[in-house]
């Protein structure tokens, strides 16, 4: 069972300890790290550090801009996954029909937002946004709709985040639902039209049980990385206007980076955590329950 | 449905679907040859009335966006250089070695994967603080250096290689290591480019890392230095969009040439198992 050990131990040592030492043990820590009262204090003379137990959570739950940015935060997840996923999935049954031109063609400019850096395409978007000369609103006037103060509005900003990040982000399922799309068994259609089904029959009765899984995986991979959301509003509104797109990573950044209370912040990125593992939990509890009734 | 319909209907969305994705891109591209103030006009111009280079004079001038350009590039070179070779070595070792502990330390990595990153980003600033690591190149490729990810794609695709293959060079008396070395790594390429494609558009457009771990400008990656810039110069519509140019150019010429290899590892990662 030892027979390669030592050479094993050579090729997986170095990412292993990587892992261990810049993943694992900081994680480790962090959670110590939440337990204390880290500030800009602790950070000149350690000394001063203390141990607070549950102290920083249960402030959390008393400080309002912390369930604020809790209440962004879900409201970009529960809009936001849901919009992308249905975008991927439609694109992704597009790309696939049989009477598709031009499919690798369409496939690779659908594709294109996702391998571009959020930094740089929110910046073309918080301009094609702005209220006077953004063409998102001249569109609007257009077509004899009022202009929108999308990232000066606080009923607006989130909106247009999210409609930010389908865009940017909805090639990535695509791709995946595609594959799973293109795994479907070409008899499975033929035995259907042969029983007569309707194409909206097909659709449902094959294409989406199919689809489960992989939508589930998605879903979990969505939402996992929808609760990360931080790019967006540093550069498209700074967490404004009054506060509407400050996100729960938003918030940890600015107790940790900008007031160097290390110990709050902590325990704001293990709620995170905790929030991220229950959803996903979740989902996957739903996909072996589906799983079974089949 | 008439079948001619369907096929208008379905090409037609696709069209549309496309020129959403493409046309935010190719705005940028066109403001960014706009001379000052002429994209705040209305109606807001949609191709430049005369072709300027005066935003990526400034850029590459006094901005300084030279500086942040090779910053990116050796940080992103630096961490896709690293973190292949370790991933490679790692994810043969799962596939193909045995060694005590094997199963359940992969399975601890799989389980490792819910948590997000930034779970450790506050705990490993203040462990490269003492270690003089911050505002260092080598801070920032720290977290990058290995991943579960990449060890993942190459155990899947290193299961592939016939043991009958491994057996021959160990009787003809091959150390492990030469067979890692003159075997495996060429059977391995197509999966190695995958994974520096993926390597390196992650690091190249990572933010929050960068942001945290390099406060020094002088060090700044190119979309830290963007973020930067974008928030001082509000108006400067035509030099931000020169900006996000150079930042975005790179990395989508990089997709376009090794398209095939990114889609194959993006579909290889999303199996199961």
């Amino acid at each position: 069972m030892t027979r390669h050990g030592a050479a094993a131990w050579i090729l997986a040592g170095p990412a292993l300890a990587v892992i261990a030492v810049f993943f694992a043990l900081p994680v480790a820590a962090g959670l110590a790290l939440s337990l204390t009262d880290f500030d800009l204090y602790a950070l000149a003379d350690l000394s001063t550090l203390r141990f607070i137990g549950l102290q920083n959570y249960a402030r959390l739950l008393q400080t309002p801009l912390f369930w604020q940015a809790l209440g962004n935060t879900l409201y970009f997840v529960a809009v936001g996954v849901p919009l992308s996923i249905g975008l991927s999935l439609g694109a992704a049954l597009l790309l696939n029909a049989r009477v598709t031109k031009w499919a690798p063609f369409f496939r690779t400019a659908l594709f294109a937002p996702v391998v571009t850096t959020v930094v740089a395409v929110a910046v073309i978007w918080r301009y094609l946004l702005h209220t006077r000369y953004g063409l998102i609103n001249q569109a609007l006037e257009a077509i004899g709709l009022a202009p929108v103060d999308w990232l000066g509005d606080p009923q607006w900003s989130m909106p247009a985040i999210i409609m930010f990040a389908a865009w940017k982000n909805f090639g990535y399922n695509m791709i995946i639902l595609l594959a799973a799309l293109q795994a479907v068994p070409h008899e499975l259609y033929e035995a259907a039209r042969v029983d007569g089904a309707s194409a909206r029959r097909q659709f449902v009765d094959v294409t989406i049980p199919i689809l489960v899984p992989t939508l589930v995986m998605v879903g979990i991979l969505t939402v996992s990385g929808y609760f990360q959301l931080f790019a967006e509003p540093y550069v498209m509104t700074q967490g404004g206007p009054l506060r509407s797109t400050v996100s729960v990573l938003y918030f940890m950044y600015e107790e940790g980076f900008r007031w160097w209370n290390l110990g709050n912040a902590s325990a704001v990125a293990f709620v995170l955590f905790l929030l991220i593992f229950a959803v996903s939990a979740v989902l996957l509890r739903f996909d072996r329950e589906s799983g079974r009734r089949e | 449905m008439n079948p001619r319909l369907a096929v208008w209907i379905v090409n037609g969305l696709l069209a549309g679907l496309a020129a959403v994705s493409l046309f935010p891109l190719l705005w940028m591209v066109s403001v960014s040859f706009m001379p000052h103030g002429a994209a705040s006009t209305l109606p807001t111009p949609l191709v430049p009335a005369s072709l300027t280079l005066e935003n990526y004079r400034t850029l590459f001038g006094s901005i300084g966006m030279g500086r942040y350009v090779l910053n990116s590039l050796l940080i992103a070179l630096l961490a896709t250089v690293i973190s292949v070779s370790f991933n490679t070595m790692a994810g043969y070792a799962f596939a193909k070695l045995r060694f005590r502990g094997r199963d359940a330390i992969f399975r601890a990595l799989l389980g490792a994967l819910v948590i997000p990153g930034q779970v450790a980003m506050l705990p490993l600033f203040l462990m490269l603080k003492p270690a003089g690591l911050i505002n260092t190149y080598g801070g920032a490729i720290v977290p990058a250096m290995a991943s579960v990810f990449g060890i993942f794609l190459v155990r899947q695709f290193a299961r592939g290689i016939p043991d009958d293959l491994l057996e021959a060079a160990r009787i003809d008396g091959a150390g492990e290591l030469r067979i890692f070395t003159t075997i495996i790594v060429p059977v391995l390429k197509p999966i190695l480019a995958t994974l520096a494609i993926f390597s390196f558009l992650g690091a190249w457009n990572d933010f929050m890392w960068p942001l945290i771990v390099l406060t020094d400008d002088s060090l700044h990656t190119l979309p830290v230095a963007l973020a930067g810039l974008s928030r001082e110069h509000v108006q400067d519509n035509e030099l931000m969009m020169a900006g996000s140019v150079v930042t975005v150019l790179p990395v989508l010429v990089l997709f376009l040439a090794l398209q095939r290899q990114y889609m194959e590892g993006l579909m290889a990662g999303s199996v199961k198992g």
